[in-house]
């Protein structure tokens, strides 16, 4: 099956993948915080996938953030943003 | 794949959640919403993976490999010590209660590295069998003396954990009521 991923329209030219939680609270501020700032981003609600895929997913995230925790957000397949943080966030997209 | 828990098994869950956290003496979020949408994720990985998987973190769908994240945590006191707050922002500290202090996302303390697992560390399953060698008497594997023990001055509650808890699960006196027993 292949990774879902939900792509999520915004004003930004930047690529913004989220690595997220359907279950987790932060996450979900961190989409609302995306929405509100009008930022586009694919987003993976990795417990959502089955095990094959999330396997390969957290190769990929733990690539940018070896702790492996959520959200990661990775901004240009470089920058990375571990749990919610507003502050960085917004300075990151200002 | 995923059963949507309904509005009012997540109402009755959190009023449920609520009273449990008032009899042991510590503190639910105080933001409703955010408070209700974790008990839906609580209630939402029980119908997944048959347990309360911490719903901030990534479930392995094993129960034995899970255990210290079934909520709470195993990591929920020090972070509450520590960050006002467990992982996941169910627990808050008073002072986050209040207002005095702000909640925010604190990092990961799992798999950290800090916490070096001893060989012949106690668990629940090894607790009491018998390192048998013939003719001699069981080993017990025990974790005294890799905590120390507070007691509560009011009450006497004891507990071996790094620090005393915010407030006594018995007679909820403050943290600062305890001493150190052993």
């Amino acid at each position: 099956m292949a990774v879902e991923v939900k792509h999520i329209k915004g004003t930004n030219k930047s690529d913004v993948k989220l690595y997220a939680l359907s279950t987790c609270v932060w996450c979900g501020k961190t989409k609302k915080l995306l929405a509100d700032l009008d930022i586009g981003y694919d987003c993976i609600d990795v417990d959502l996938l089955d095990y094959d895929d999330q396997q390969e997913v957290l190769k990929e995230v733990r690539k940018h953030n070896p702790g492996g925790g959520f959200p990661t957000m990775v901004i240009n397949g470089k920058d990375c943003i571990v749990g919610f943080d507003e502050e960085k966030i917004r300075k990151q997209f200002e | 794949m995923t059963a949507e828990v309904s509005q009012d098994k997540t109402e009755s869950y959190y009023i449920k959640l609520k009273k449990d956290a008032q009899d042991g003496g510590y503190y639910l979020n105080p933001d409703e919403n955010f408070t209700k949408e974790l008990a839906r994720g609580l209630l939402t990985n029980e119908v997944r993976y048959g347990y309360q998987s911490c719903p901030c973190r990534l479930s392995a769908g094993d129960q034995e490999k899970d255990r210290d994240i079934i909520c709470p945590c195993d990591y929920r006191d020090a972070d509450l010590n520590d960050f006002g707050a467990c992982y996941c922002g169910l627990y808050v500290s008073e002072d986050v209660f209040n207002g005095r202090v702000k909640l925010t996302s604190i990092p990961e303390r799992r798999n950290q590295g800090k916490e070096e697992k001893r060989k012949d560390e106690a668990t629940p399953e090894n607790y009491g069998v018998n390192k048998q060698q013939p003719g001699s008497f069981g080993s017990i594997v025990s974790t005294a003396g890799k905590y120390p023990v507070w007691r509560c001055r009011v009450c006497g509650y004891l507990c071996a954990r790094e620090n005393p808890p915010l407030i006594c699960p018995i007679c909820k006196a403050k943290k600062d009521r305890f001493e150190r027993f052993v």
